[in-house]
Formats: structure tokens, C-alpha cells, sequence
């Protein structure tokens, strides 16, 4: 797995839980490093077995701690490029959703040999959507129901978002849209370059 | 005609300017209007709010009519001047003219410069999607830079260590090597001293390896406080020691600082309630850029000198003299023979 999606969840359980549960969990995922560097890539088997480690340490049940982990990729000031870099997919809410089929091929543009998960969104009527979700690693639908959840917020849109379940790799969010201009949101500002 | 026309470049090209047969803008796209949000650009001239920089020497408007279809480099009279590219095509009326602007590679000022959001682009032009490519491109290029340095900070301290000589902190064998070859390289002339320790073996044989181990710390703490910051001092061997002093290439200095370190070595060493007792013997040779021997050559002399040194008594320095060569090929002839 690429050592920018290691070193995301490195710094989302620094950031909010404190930098020694992270080295309590590269113990307990018995890694001979504490620090994933984020322009190295790391075996794949590295990842779930660092996530089963920090659902440990947090003693919380995995499938919550995963959505924690895609809120605050989006909400966290330490990832703000992120958040920004997300928000280029469209000016609203239903633009962002219709953007995320082309997530992957955003992130390889960037860095050529990041491969996410492939996402394809399904619109079953103008408020109604389910996303599908490849899982190389199990709970990945979690994530993305954190980050959905987070980007909905930013854009200020009310939205309801369901884990429907899923099996052979794949998991499925359904998406229930009930206001597209709910609250302000957050600003956006092309210009505002992330530090 | 005109108002239709008009409604639908709006969208496809939001910063599109209609021109007048007099060169007069009759009407602008709502994001051209906002390069000059303060300015009604309606009724202005466009050569008066553009600078045509290419093609050269147009300042008429039947020039400019003549590059329909060209590639126009341009720029804001007024501050902020920002450079803008374009085109322009004849229409849609009987002597009007169309033409349509692009930020070109200025957009990332410009969306700054002009508050500007995606809804000032058309919804097919690619300038937002460079807008994040020049994020991301940038946000990956960071995380880049600092691994860089990490791992360039990790190479410093393992080169260090390869350099090092464990107990004395002295520089080893291989960075000698290293500042041998760039001195050479740049052509630096360096005096070379070959140190011997005299009597050592007696120190290590009868007071036992730790007192031979704190003999050669300090003996190496001395050697480094008797020469300069940019001198070398290398431990070779067991009590073997090499100084190279770019600084001191003078005869002069170098038997000044070779007869210091004699001065200093020669006194005793306490060490656990004793003395340990020991002296230097010193050979030294100096490298020349465009002399006639080679780094290794001149390693060789600096020994010749140094056995010299310790067969007049120890404690002595030697500089090195081509007889002292010859000398040398007699004894051993004369150990041969003998």
C-alpha cells in the first residue's frame, strides 16, 4: 500500500489520539518502524494488520474507528490539502458525488504510483445514490462513509448515509440527499493555496 | 442575432469580448468583466485596456483583424497587468470581431488576483482541473522534498559513521581516501604526516588494552587540538596515525606543529594512578599538485621519513628527501646480503 495512505493513518492516530498510542499500535502490529514515510510504498499486508492494531489500542470496534479515520481526512487541519484537493471535483455536493468515479485517475495524475480503491456512484433518482466501493482492504466503505459524511458538512448539504454491507471485496453506501444547500459550508477559495 | 449569440458564448467562453468595427468592446463575458471588476468595460477601446504583445506591430484595429485566427500574447495596460492570450475571429455582425481570452499559464495568480471560482470557467475548459494538478503536483512534490532530506540526512550520518574510527573518533582509512582524492581532484597542495607511536606495545603489553585504549584517545584528543579545523588527523592502525594539513604546507609550519605533537606526546599519560609512557616518531612528505608524485606516492615518502625518524632515535620528525630512499635500499641490500 502506498506510504501516503500509511502515513494518513499515522498522522489521523497522532493527531487525535496522541503519538504514543501510535507507537503502542506499531507495537502491537509488530512493525520494525514507528514513522511510514509518505513517498514510499509498503507491502500490502502492512495496512490491515496496522489497522486491526489501532482498533486494539483505541479499543474501539473497527468498522467505527475506519469512519473516524475518513472524517477526519477531510475535517483535520493537518490534512487540509486533502480537503482541497477534493473539493476541485465540483462546486456542490451532487457535482462532488459525481466526481468521485474519477478519484483514482485524480490521485495517479498526482502521484503516479498511488492506486485507490476503484469507486463507481449509481443514481437511483436526483436525491438517491448508492456508491460501490472496491475494498482491497476490508472496511475501506467506512472510510469513504467518513469522508462523505465530512464533505457533505463542507459543502453544507444534509445528506444520509447508510453502510449497506458487502462482500467479495466490494461494499456499498447508500446516499440519501434531503438538502443540497442546508448550511453555509465551508469556503472554498481556488486561489487559497493549503500550506 | 447578436443578443443569442451573445447569451450562449457567455457560457461557452464566460471571457470572450465582442468588438466593434472601431475596435470599441460592445460586449463582455461575465468573466472577462471581471478582470476589471471597478471598469465598465462596455464602450472602451480594447487596444486602449490591452497590450498586444504578439505578433508585434499591431496598433491599429485592421492589423488586428488581419491575425484573425492568430495566437495573441497580451497584457493588461493597468495594474495587476496580468498576460493573457488570444484569439480573435471575425463576427458575428458585418465588421465586429470576437475575441476570446485565456489565462494561459497565469492562471494561478490570476484566480487569486481576481477572485475567481469554478463558475467562472466554462464548464468544459480544463483550467480548474490544472488548478488541482498544480496542488496536487505541488502537496506530492513537498512530500517528496522531505523525504529527500530525511534520507539525505540518514546518508550524512551513515557516511559519517563508514568515516569514523570507533574508539578515537578519528577520521579511518576510507576518509582519508576520500579527502586524499579531492585535494587531488582540486589540485590542493597538503602537508602529509606519517605518526608513529613509540613504545606503545610496552604500554598495551604491561598495563594491560584499557590503558592502551585511553593512551590512544588521548593521543588522538592532542593530535586534533595541535592542528587546525580543516586539517584531516586519521587513525590508519593500531598506532599508526596519518595528518593531512592543506593548511600548513609550508616546511616551516609543519615542523612546528610536528614538533608540538612530539613535545606533547612525550609527556606521561596518567592513567588509573600510573603513567603510561610513550613518544611519536614523525615522517613528513607534501603533495603538490603538479609536483611529480601521486597522492600515494608522496603516503609512501612520508613512511621513508617516518622510519628515518624512528631509526635516529624515535621522537624525531623527518621530512622527506629522496636520499633518505636510497639509504633505505642500502639497508635493506645490506640486510639481504647480510
Amino acid at each position: 500500500m502506498h506510504g501516503l495512505i500509511n502515513r494518513a493513518i499515522q498522522c489521523f492516530v497522532t493527531d487525535a489520539y496522541g503519538s504514543e498510542k501510535w507507537l503502542e499500535a506499531t507495537r502491537v502490529a509488530e512493525l520494525d518502524f514507528v514513522e511510514f514515510e509518505a513517498m514510499m510504498v509498503y507491502d500490502e499486508a502492512l495496512t490491515p494488520r496496522v489497522l486491526d492494531a489501532i482498533a486494539q489500542v483505541l479499543d474501539r470496534p473497527r468498522n467505527e474507528m475506519m469512519e473516524d479515520l475518513g472524517t477526519y481526512l477531510v475535517s483535520h487541519p493537518t490534512v487540509e490539502a486533502l480537503r482541497r484537493l477534493l473539493r476541485f471535483g465540483g462546486v456542490n455536493f451532487v457535482e462532488f458525488l459525481q466526481s468521485l468515479d474519477d478519484l483514482p485517475d485524480r490521485a495517479r495524475l498526482a502521484v503516479s504510483d498511488l492506486h485507490l480503491p476503484r469507486i463507481e456512484l449509481r443514481e437511483h433518482a436526483p436525491n438517491r445514490f448508492s456508491l460501490v466501493c472496491d475494498c482491497p482492504v476490508e472496511g475501506y466503505g467506512h472510510v469513504m462513509m467518513g469522508i462523505l459524511r465530512a464533505m457533505a458538512d463542507d459543502y453544507g448539504a444534509l445528506a444520509l448515509l447508510e453502510h449497506q454491507g458487502g462482500g467479495n471485496g466490494t461494499e456499498i453506501i447508500s446516499i440519501s440527499l434531503i438538502e443540497t444547500e442546508f448550511a453555509e459550508g465551508r469556503v472554498f477559495d481556488l486561489g487559497a493555496r493549503a500550506g | 442575432m447578436t443578443g443569442s449569440i451573445n447569451t450562449a458564448l457567455d457560457v461557452l467562453c464566460p471571457m470572450h469580448l465582442l468588438l466593434s468595427q472601431t475596435g470599441h468592446i460592445l460586449h463582455a463575458g461575465p468573466t472577462a468583466q471581471k478582470l476589471r471588476p471597478d471598469v465598465d468595460l462596455l464602450g472602451l477601446r480594447f487596444l486602449e485596456v490591452f497590450d498586444l504583445k504578439r505578433p508585434r506591430a499591431i496598433s491599429t484595429m485592421d492589423d488586428l483583424r488581419a491575425a484573425a485566427g492568430m495566437k495573441l500574447h497580451l497584457r493588461l495596460r493597468d495594474a495587476p497587468s496580468t498576460e493573457v492570450k488570444g484569439v480573435l475571429v471575425p463576427g458575428p455582425d458585418a465588421d465586429q470581431c470576437i475575441v476570446n481570452l485565456s489565462f494561459g499559464i497565469s492562471i494561478v495568480d490570476a484566480v487569486s488576483d481576481y477572485a475567481l471560482t469554478s463558475a467562472d470557467f466554462a464548464a468544459t475548459d480544463l483550467a480548474v482541473e490544472m488548478l488541482y494538478l498544480v496542488e496536487a503536483k505541488s502537496a506530492a512534490m513537498e512530500a517528496s522534498r522531505k523525504l529527500n532530506l530525511r534520507l539525505q540526512g540518514a546518508k550524512i550520518a551513515a557516511e559519517e559513521q563508514a568515516y569514523t574510527d570507533t574508539l578515537t573518533g578519528l577520521k579511518n582509512r576510507r576518509a582519508m581516501d576520500h579527502v586524499t582524492a579531492r585535494y587531488a581532484t582540486w589540485g590542493t597542495q597538503f602537508g602529509l604526516m606519517q605518526i608513529d607511536l613509540d613504545w606503545f606495545k610496552a604500554v598495551n603489553d604491561t598495563m594491560g588494552h584499557a590503558a592502551g585504549d585511553h593512551v590512544l584517545q588521548t593521543v588522538a584528543r592532542i593530535m586534533v587540538e595541535e592542528t587546525r579545523d580543516n586539517d584531516t588527523v586519521v587513525r590508519i592502525g593500531g598506532d599508526e596515525f596519518v595528518v593531512l594539513l592543506p593548511s600548513a604546507e609550508e616546511m616551516n609550519d609543519l615542523a612546528a606543529i610536528g614538533a608540538r605533537i612530539i613535545d606533547r606526546l612525550t609527556r606521561p599519560i596518567p592513567f588509573q594512578g600510573k603513567e603510561c609512557h610513550i613518544s611519536a616518531s614523525i615522517g613528513v612528505a607534501i603533495y603538490e599538485p603538479s609536483g611529480p608524485y601521486s597522492v600515494a606516492e608522496v603516503l609512501d615518502n612520508a613512511d621513508v621519513a617516518l622510519y628515518a625518524s624512528k631509526k635516529s632515535g624515535r621522537a624525531q620528525l623527518s621530512f622527506y628527501d629522496p636520499s633518505l630512499r636510497a639509504e633505505d635500499q642500502d639497508e635493506t641490500a645490506d640486510a639481504r646480503r647480510a
